[in-house]
């Protein structure tokens, strides 16, 4: 009876711990380990001991073909490998794998700057309509400030900033995510008081994977570049 | 989500033992304070809540257990995104140490995102950089012994001192709050080690290129005399979270709950 209770609680940890630490990996599910002789069916385990009846060592069972292939169209380099989700202004939980298909511009910033946040708006702004077109790119807007930067704040910003066509995209998430995805794009930042941040100001662009295609360094910088390498991207296809 | 984590962790504490999979270092109680960090915000001062810290880095022996549990973060299937290709190079394969290497030897070549994930499996997280430096900043018998140069010298001759990383975790002094290795064997990941705004290339840092960082003006070393600390500063500032380095390991934190 205890032994059963206590792989009870094993499976169910199991499970647990899966989702627990399946943030940031390729497939959620930890090896689970099975007895070779199959002494208890298909029943698995997930830590490597001795199988309970014949006591052979257990072992792993490879990850199912359908499992591999779900996740083999994704560059390793893509950024939807991140399992963090984010609220945007209209209230829409997504995360990034929902961008799939979309060529990303994305910048971070939080709304209470004074300084340099409105010019990286502006710079946006210019990319924007340089580029013409909006359909299949979204302008991606990450807070760094997420205490203070709802998605009702994002709402407003994006109001009075006059950016409230679909090819915005405010997005609020957690302390841990936004710091996560940071550094996956080489974004710095600090809070230096209460209301203020220091932060880089670096706007990235991502292909249609998802993948890290293009960054511009500085503010009010000549956008030829970047809003030519968006152009190349959109007249790859799709 | 970390609390089913943390469940887990103390019912296998109390049934099970420490028999195999990820063993958690056993941690110590640091009382918070307030401490004037090389670099900090506006106010200078930082507050420090209580909280708990590791006694020693994570292991070799520690990380080959978390690689086993967790295939995801094994050198073959670890993706690119998250780790560089350095990424656990001197093992001998995925689940095996290279020879030579001790188990009880810090883990190296280790990316800020697989120590991160290391932490949250255990219920932990990776410590801020500011408690870092608050624990850091201590010797064997003071809080803060930054003032003491001879302290300030054991730190440099140790970051001068090649190959601290192949010892054993616990080689070096067990400081004021029961902490060993915080200096003299290897470089530690801290959780927002990317809030240092110095890139580490001198042509992208100081007034020439403020356009790069916005409000970087207000970010300067309160102590420059503080040549060891600057050094640390300067690492995290040149970093990635991709990358693997050899000297750069990493312990784990928990927040104290009410």
């Amino acid at each position: 009876m205890r032994k059963a209770h206590i792989t009870m609680l094993f499976l169910l940890a199991g499970l647990l711990l899966a989702a627990a630490c399946g943030q940031s990996q390729k497939n959620a599910a930890p090896t689970l380990y099975q007895c070779p002789m199959k002494c208890e069916g298909g029943k698995t385990y997930p830590r490597q001991i001795n199988c309970p009846v014949c006591n052979m060592k257990l072992q792993p069972l490879t990850d199912g073909p359908e499992k591999k292939a779900n996740t083999a169209e994704i560059p390793e380099l893509s950024i939807f490998h991140l399992s963090s989700e984010w609220h945007t202004q209209a209230g829409d939980t997504v995360t990034f794998r929902d961008f799939q298909g979309d060529i990303l511009v994305v910048v971070m910033i939080y709304t209470s700057c004074k300084s340099a946040c409105p010019r990286l708006v502006a710079d946006m702004r210019n990319i924007h309509q340089k580029v013409g077109r909006a359909d299949g790119i979204k302008y991606i807007f990450v807070s760094i400030d997420p205490e203070t930067d709802t998605p009702d704040r994002l709402k407003e910003f994006a109001r009075k900033n006059l950016l409230e066509s679909d090819e915005w995209v405010f997005l609020h998430g957690s302390t841990d995510d936004v710091r996560e995805f940071s550094n996956v794009v080489a974004v710095k930042y600090k809070k230096i008081s209460p209301i203020d941040f220091s932060h880089s100001n670096i706007i990235s662009v991502f292909d249609r994977n998802g993948v890290l295609y293009y960054q511009q360094e500085g503010l009010g910088v000549d956008n030829k570049e970047i809003v030519a390498k968006i152009k190349a991207l959109r007249e790859r296809g799709r | 989500m970390t609390r089913t984590c943390l469940l887990l962790v103390s019912w296998l504490a109390m049934s099970a033992g420490p028999a195999s999979g990820q063993s958690s270092t056993e941690m110590q109680k640091i009382t918070g304070g307030t401490f004037v960090p090389l670099y900090g915000a506006d106010s200078a001062e930082v507050h420090i809540d209580d909280f708990y810290l590791d006694v020693y880095p994570v292991t070799n022996a520690q990380f080959v257990d978390f690689v086993r549990s967790y295939p995801n973060w094994r050198r073959s299937q670890v993706i690119r995104l998250f780790a560089d290709q350095n990424y656990l190079r001197t093992w001998a394969d995925d689940t095996t140490l290279g020879a030579g290497m001790l188990p009880r030897a810090p883990v190296t070549y280790v990316s800020w995102f697989a120590a991160k994930a290391y932490c949250e499996c255990l219920g932990k997280r990776l410590p801020t950089m500011d408690e870092w430096e608050y624990v850091a900043m201590a010797d064997e018998k003071q809080k803060d012994a930054r003032a003491d140069s001879l302290f300030n010298q054991r730190i440099i001759s140790g970051y001068e001192t090649p190959d601290t990383h192949i010892q054993p975790v616990g080689s070096t002094y067990r400081n004021f709050w029961g902490i060993y290795d915080m200096h003299g064997l290897i470089w530690e990941w801290t959780s927002d080690f990317n809030s240092v705004l110095i890139s580490g290339e001198s042509r992208k840092d100081g007034d020439t290129d403020r356009n790069l960082f916005c409000a970087a003006g207000s970010v300067n070393a309160t102590d420059l005399m503080n040549y060891a600390a600057f050094m640390r500063y300067a690492l995290r500032g040149s970093i990635k979270a991709r990358y693997s380095l050899r000297s750069l390991g990493f312990r784990c934190a928990k927040d104290v709950s009410e």
